[in-house]
């Protein structure tokens, strides 16, 4: 493990060639049976699809920018599935997994990576904000918004998503004083893929992560971030005890990045290949698949289930990806602000005038909102992904 | 025969025009299927493989391994093996671009004919017409190519190059670039010079400060020493004097002799000076030191600066002198200037600039008085000494030139 701290005080279930520990922890996990741990598999082989789709469309041309999960697929399908529907999580930008499990139809998760939509989708539909792309900014709503529902006396729980750069930032220190403070129902969840870009994990800090939350007053833990079930095991003690009033958590997954930051990085550059290497022997589906099959939870036919129902959200995805209409220009000055604003109306009104001006040279048409083109909510709804029933409800 | 599709070259990291082509992994023939890896690139910011967007089978490479390919330009066509949608591009790269993302529909006819109806008058913008009439253009000879038909200033341009007989030159109008402009690649001094100056700019934090001395008694000096027969054959001048003065100020003010070492991030003081003396040498400015001046007596000191610029002047100065300086001297008073700030020579804290020594009114020991006055500059690097360290030394160096005594005496 090359993550700060060793493997000491880590929670695994699953080991890297797919045996069972004994570990405690399996209390937590007691109700997860075959069929579930089948779908968790399946999850991550879908999520892992989604993501080489949306990277290849980058390399095509037909995004402007895309941050890849490969690798931390464990991290985010088993802390997800622990997570009821009524839960709220505010993502980094690297969380399409999340986004995948709580319902957010991919198509949909693509708009804002093609510039079709400003932002993502309605927070309130799925139970989760859109990406953040200002690092650690989330941390902090995540904060502000746990306190509002324990408030409002509600016994849902948050999760905020972060990674270790993020934890760098001065929000996250401010979010954990906070979240302290007032007890606020929120797991802190660190996906450490020991990578901030080109900055090494071991540089954003010299002890672990989890061990900052101890000088909050925070119970702080590690789990090994490529165990879909040791991750599902500890998000669910953590949203346990934000639900029953107990204060925040948080939670450091150990994993790894195995591609770019994001498209436009090569990290080549700025690692070795067999740093790579030692993490593809560790990796979350590998090690799900060799249990399935080692305790006869899975055959050939199983796997080709699996490899059809991600070609299928693959080839869905790239479908709903390449027919999502140029957005109308005006549609800028929307969900600006909630009530009308006076400046924002004579910016408007001086926009239009101005497109106005562009389309006496010639195009006006261009200005109209197109209906010659598929939306994603045109698709059928047997096409549609995900969905909130998965085992989250086992909690 | 099947459709067929073209790879266009995408804006692979937001913002970039073009990348490199470094290795093909398909060829023409080959059958390839959806997002197999059809080529590398390699960009400012990454390597990458670019997975084709079609199933089909490859019938040409637009590129070649080893070429640079703007964004939006076309990589490899593709006959496609089913009626896939030719994808979109989606980028940030030159605005020409836009055009195939508009293309979806189909273009509508222009509103108006090209050719304005007769009578009619023609269609241009305000600027165009001030052209045209500058020119003695008639518009209602030149064809529009702009949106309905408007004439554009390239429209205007064009009839004007076709237009056959003598065309005077015309007030207010202008020849084409080529003939207004004149470009050279800059080589050996002058490119030496832009990269020491760009750099220098680029990595010291530079500031300047001035001081205007009353330097008679300097101008005095000179003209004894120059009378001195012991002194014959050397050649003595202000610049002898203000050398001098700044090895006795750097010395005192050591901040001002130092360097900034980025290797280590440590700043380096040194106890000898090698005084740097910029030259317009035949082929452009160049700076060669004297080495160890500290060391020097006034007289050493003259005849070495005397023998450095000779040989700058000549072009045959040595590497030896072009490199190891520790502070720099410019005169730019022998082109009549009275005052100006200098640019650090790279890796060194001073550089004193003086301007023209001549008579001016003067405050003179009470009252007004014709006085030889000079105006002193110098540009420090704030890394390396703050404000007041660079004020005493610049002070130092005016208190000699106006009591040149310890010039003399100092050894």
């Amino acid at each position: 493990m090359s993550g700060c701290g060793g493997s000491e005080g880590l929670v695994q279930l699953i080991t890297a060639e797919g045996r069972r520990t004994e570990s405690p922890w399996w209390d937590l996990v007691s109700d997860v049976g075959a069929d579930q741990l089948r779908r968790l598999y399946a999850d991550m082989a879908v999520v892992r699809r989604i993501d080489a789709e949306a990277v290849a469309l980058q390399r095509q041309g037909e995004l402007g920018l895309w941050a890849p999960l490969e690798g931390q697929e464990a991290s985010q399908v088993g802390s997800a599935r622990a997570l009821r529907p009524d839960d709220f999580v505010l993502p980094s930008f690297r969380d399409h997994g999340v986004a995948y499990c709580r319902g957010v139809e991919p198509t949909t998760l693509l708009r804002v990576w093609r510039g079709s939509a400003l932002s993502g989708w309605d927070p309130t539909t799925y139970g989760m904000a859109t990406p953040a792309v200002v690092v650690g900014s989330q941390v902090l709503h995540a904060t502000g918004y746990a306190l509002g529902v324990a408030l409002d006396g509600d016994a849902s729980a948050v999760v905020a998503y972060f990674g270790d750069g993020a934890s760098s930032e001065g929000d996250v220190a401010e979010a954990l004083c906070f979240a302290a403070t007032f007890e606020v129902p929120l797991v802190f969840f660190c996906e450490n893929n020991q990578w901030a870009i080109s900055e090494p994990a071991h540089v954003q800090s010299r002890a672990s992560i989890a061990r900052r939350g101890e000088a909050f007053g925070i119970p702080g833990l590690r789990v090994d971030g490529n165990d879909v079930l040791a991750v599902l095991a500890v998000t669910r003690l953590a949203l346990a005890r934000a639900s029953a009033g107990d204060g925040p958590s948080l939670i450091e997954a150990e994993t790894y990045r195995l591609g770019p930051h994001t498209t436009s990085d090569d990290p080549t550059r700025y690692r070795s290949s067999a740093e790579e290497e030692s993490w593809r022997a560790r990796d979350p589906l590998a090690r799900m698949s060799a249990l399935l099959h080692t305790e006869g939870l899975a055959d050939d036919a199983f796997d080709q289930e699996v490899e059809a129902e991600a070609a299928a959200a693959a080839d869905l995805l790239r479908r709903g990806c390449l027919a999502l209409a140029d957005p109308e220009p005006l549609t800028v000055f929307d969900h600006v602000y909630a009530d009308p604003h006076p400046l924002l109306e004579e910016e408007r009104a001086g926009y239009v005038a101005y497109l106005g001006d562009l389309g006496d040279l010639g195009d006006l048409d261009e200005l109209e909102p197109r209906d010659d083109l598929a939306t994603p909510d045109d698709l059928p709804a047997q096409d549609r992904f995900g969905g909130q029933d998965g085992i989250g409800a086992l909690r | 025969m099947s459709p067929s599709g073209r790879f266009l070259l995408p804006d692979l990291g937001e913002g970039l025009t073009e990348a490199e082509v470094v290795a093909w992994h398909v060829g023409p023939g080959d059958t390839v299927t959806l997002n197999q890896v059809l080529l590398e690139v390699e960009t400012e910011k990454a390597t990458v493989e670019l997975p084709s967007p079609f199933a089909g089978t490859v019938t040409s490479l637009l590129a070649e391994a080893g070429e640079t390919v703007e964004v939006g330009a076309p990589l490899v066509a593709i006959e496609l093996a089913g009626p896939e949608q030719v994808p979109t591009l989606v980028g940030y790269g030159p605005i020409a671009q836009r055009s195939s993302r508009r293309g979806r529909r189909p273009a509508r006819a222009p509103r108006t004919p090209t050719a304005p109806a007769a009578g009619g008058r023609p269609l241009a913008a305000p600027p165009v017409r001030f052209m045209a009439r500058q020119h003695g253009v008639d518009l209602a000879q030149v064809r529009g190519g702009g949106p309905d038909g408007v004439i554009t200033r390239e429209d205007l341009a064009a009839h004007l190059a076709s237009r056959t007989g003598p065309v005077g030159p015309v007030e207010g109008t202008l020849p084409p670039a080529a003939l207004r402009e004149a470009r050279q690649v800059p080589r050996g001094v002058r490119k030496h010079m832009a990269e020491a100056m760009a750099r220098s700019a680029a990595t010291a934090p530079q500031a300047s400060i001035f001081l205007t001395v009353d330097a008679t008694a300097t101008s005095e000096l000179v003209a004894r020493l120059r009378a001195d027969p012991r002194l014959a054959g050397t050649r003595i001048t202000p610049l002898t004097v203000v050398a001098r003065a700044t090895v006795l100020a750097l010395q005192a003010h050591p901040a001002l002799n130092a360097s900034w070492d980025d290797a280590t991030g440590e700043i380096v003081t040194k106890h000898y000076v090698n005084l740097g003396v910029a030259v317009a040498g035949p082929r452009g400015l160049i700076v060669p030191n004297v080495k160890e001046a500290q060391a020097m007596s006034l007289p050493v000191l003259a005849a070495a600066l005397q023998t450095l610029t000779e040989r700058a002047r000549a072009g045959r100065s040595s590497p030896n002198e072009l490199r190891g300086g520790t502070a720099t001297i410019t005169n730019i008073g022998v082109f009549g200037v009275d005052a100006g700030v200098p640019v650090l020579n790279p890796g060194e804290a001073a550089i004193l600039a003086y301007g023209s020594i001549r008579p001016r009114p003067w405050e003179h020991a009470g009252s007004l008085a014709l006085r030889d006055v000079v105006t002193l500059t110098t540009t420090f690097d704030h890394r390396l000494a703050d404000g007041e360290q660079a004020a005493r030394f610049l002070g130092t160096i005016g208190e000699l030139l106006r009591d040149p005594g310890a010039i003399v005496t100092s050894s």
